[in-house]
């Protein structure tokens, strides 16, 4: 087997695994730290083996055993942490052998503790990347843009808390669950979006490892409750949105708008995928289900990824998405985003009247003011933009986009003063 | 597993209704079902005093350690199995009190 081949297997086992793994020792040993040391140690150790003994043919099978043995050895040497006779009931306890469908339970268990209400969601979206990704603390230091050392408390603390305060181990009882999967669906559009339009000046504009991670950890959810419309919405969102990604930057690194994306670089498959799921949520509505925010955001993006052109799509379905969806929440970025459509259906004079009702409110965001300098643009008032997208681009805080709306600014023609106000 | 729960009172609360019965039933479940340890509610903060005798010479300070809009209103200490169960008994103490709860566990050896 060459260095490669075993590489690959390694990686393969890694976003396959790590998750089942740590899920399984702490479900064994009740302690996240000793889960997440023993699995790297597994890891580690395959590194070494693997190259001379070959791949096991089972190697989740191999790695469980070699963690679980890991964990047991640094239980043996830290006695002083258990008594004998709790290191003896683990040691001598029933060999984990559960079957898969509660290996997977087990899974979400573990997202469920880092996503517990009672921390703090900072907390919450470092150790899903931690203990469910298996991303390193540098890796998600780097994500977001903190020290490594700021990274590792965070997840210290959360770890500290959930064993002071005994966050149990275990599914939210049947009641809290809706309330409880809403605050993991939060951490995993939180991952998503990072990587979607990351902030700051020292980043790649788009992350596409955390698109993948948060796509990869949502799938795993969706697929252990395929019954929960706002996991299969959010799924669906992160789909169709990450489907426009290829399109999404310039040769020169600027972010492309929606209108000027060459479409035919859009990721087919993951349209397919996404609109599936949309429809089979279409369904469901209509047997009587209520959609929530994921599944309506992702059925405007299911209308978008099926216009041939910008000039093609349904503007007034997505208008009409949007008033549902300002139902269930009033948020002044829903009204923004239902005054862009309302622009393309009414006009650019009555969007940027219903535009103008939420200055006051989002004077500090700079898509505000990017929209609004878009729609003077085209009513030809030409120093309004210039100045609305001055204000736009002092407020992104990300490079790319920046970068799109001087470009933008820049392109605008016509007299600098004297226009009609 | 031991966790205090704190009765947080702040300007804002309504005085207009009497919790009182609410508060002594919702005791009565809790020693029922095994989680209660201990309660007590708390003249105002007002009533407080602060002794530092970190130096050998007593010092007395009228009124709480930290000025504040929330202060103390009470206390309780329950036994549950976690704070999940913790947490839903501090939501319906929450509800009968009408005040914000703190929940923190015991440290343990």
């Amino acid at each position: 087997m060459t260095e490669v081949g075993i590489e690959e297997a390694v990686d393969r086992a890694h976003r396959d695994e790590w998750a089942r793994i740590v899920a399984s020792l702490v479900r064994r040993f009740g302690d996240l730290d000793l889960a997440e040391e023993a699995a790297a140690e597994a890891f580690a150790t395959a590194v070494e083996r693997w190259p001379d003994d070959g791949i096991p043919p089972n190697p989740g099978a191999w790695l469980t055993t070699t963690a679980t043995r890991k964990a047991i050895d640094r239980i043996r040497r830290e006695t002083k942490r258990y008594d004998k006779h709790r290191e003896a009931r683990l040691v001598y306890g029933t060999v984990d052998a559960a079957p898969v469908g509660v290996i997977e339970d087990d899974r979400l268990r573990l997202i469920f503790i880092c996503c517990h209400p009672a921390l703090r969601m900072e907390a919450r979206v470092a150790l899903t990347l931690r203990m469910v990704g298996g991303l390193t603390m540098p890796e998600i230091a780097r994500a977001f843009l903190v020290p490594d050392a700021t990274m590792g408390q965070r997840i210290t603390r959360a770890k500290a808390k959930i064993a002071a305060a005994r966050i149990p181990y275990r599914m939210p009882e049947a009641e809290d669950l809706p309330a409880r999967i809403s605050g993991v669906l939060t951490v995993l559009y939180l991952i998503f979006n990072e990587g979607y339009l990351a902030t700051g000046t020292a980043t790649a504009p788009v992350r596409a490892e955390l698109t993948t991670e948060a796509i990869r950890l949502t799938r795993m959810l969706h697929a252990l409750v395929p019954e929960d419309g706002e996991a299969t919405g959010l799924l669906a969102l992160m789909l169709l949105i990450d489907a426009r990604r290829p399109a999404r930057l310039s040769a020169a690194g600027e972010l492309v708008a929606l209108d000027a994306q060459d479409r035919r670089l859009w990721n087919d498959a993951l349209i397919a995928e996404g609109q599936d799921l949309v429809r089979e949520r279409l369904a469901a509505v209509a047997a009587g289900a209520r959609p929530g925010r994921y599944q309506i955001l992702a059925a405007i993006n299911a209308v978008h990824t099926s216009a041939h052109t910008f000039r093609a799509t349904d503007w007034s379905q997505i208008l009409a998405l949007y008033d549902q969806l300002a139902r269930i929440d009033r948020s002044p970025i829903v009204a923004l985003n239902r005054a862009i459509a309302s622009a393309e259906v009414d006009g650019a004079a009555a969007g940027l009247a219903e535009l103008e009702r939420l200055a006051s409110t989002l004077d500090g965001y700079h898509a505000f003011h990017a929209a609004r300098a878009e729609l003077l643009r085209r009513l030809g008032r030409t120093e309004q933009a210039r100045t609305a997208y001055d204000r736009a681009i002092q407020l992104t805080e990300n490079p790319a986009e920046a970068a799109a709306l001087s470009g933008r600014r820049d392109r605008l023609i016509g007299p600098p003063e004297g226009e009609d106000r | 597993m031991q966790y205090l729960v704190f009765v947080i009172a702040d300007e804002h609360d309504s005085t207009s209704v009497d919790r009182r019965p609410a508060i002594s039933e919702f005791n009565r479940r809790l020693m029922s079902e095994g989680y209660w340890v201990f309660a007590g509610g708390l003249a105002s903060a007002e009533t407080s005093t602060v002794v530092d005798n970190r130096d050998g010479q007593p010092v007395l300070t009228d009124g709480p350690f930290v000025e504040s809009k929330e202060y103390l209103d009470g206390i309780w200490i329950w036994n549950a199995p976690d704070l999940d169960v913790a947490l839903r008994l501090a939501a319906e103490a929450s509800q009968i009190c009408d005040r914000q709860i703190e929940v923190r566990p015991f440290a343990t050896p």
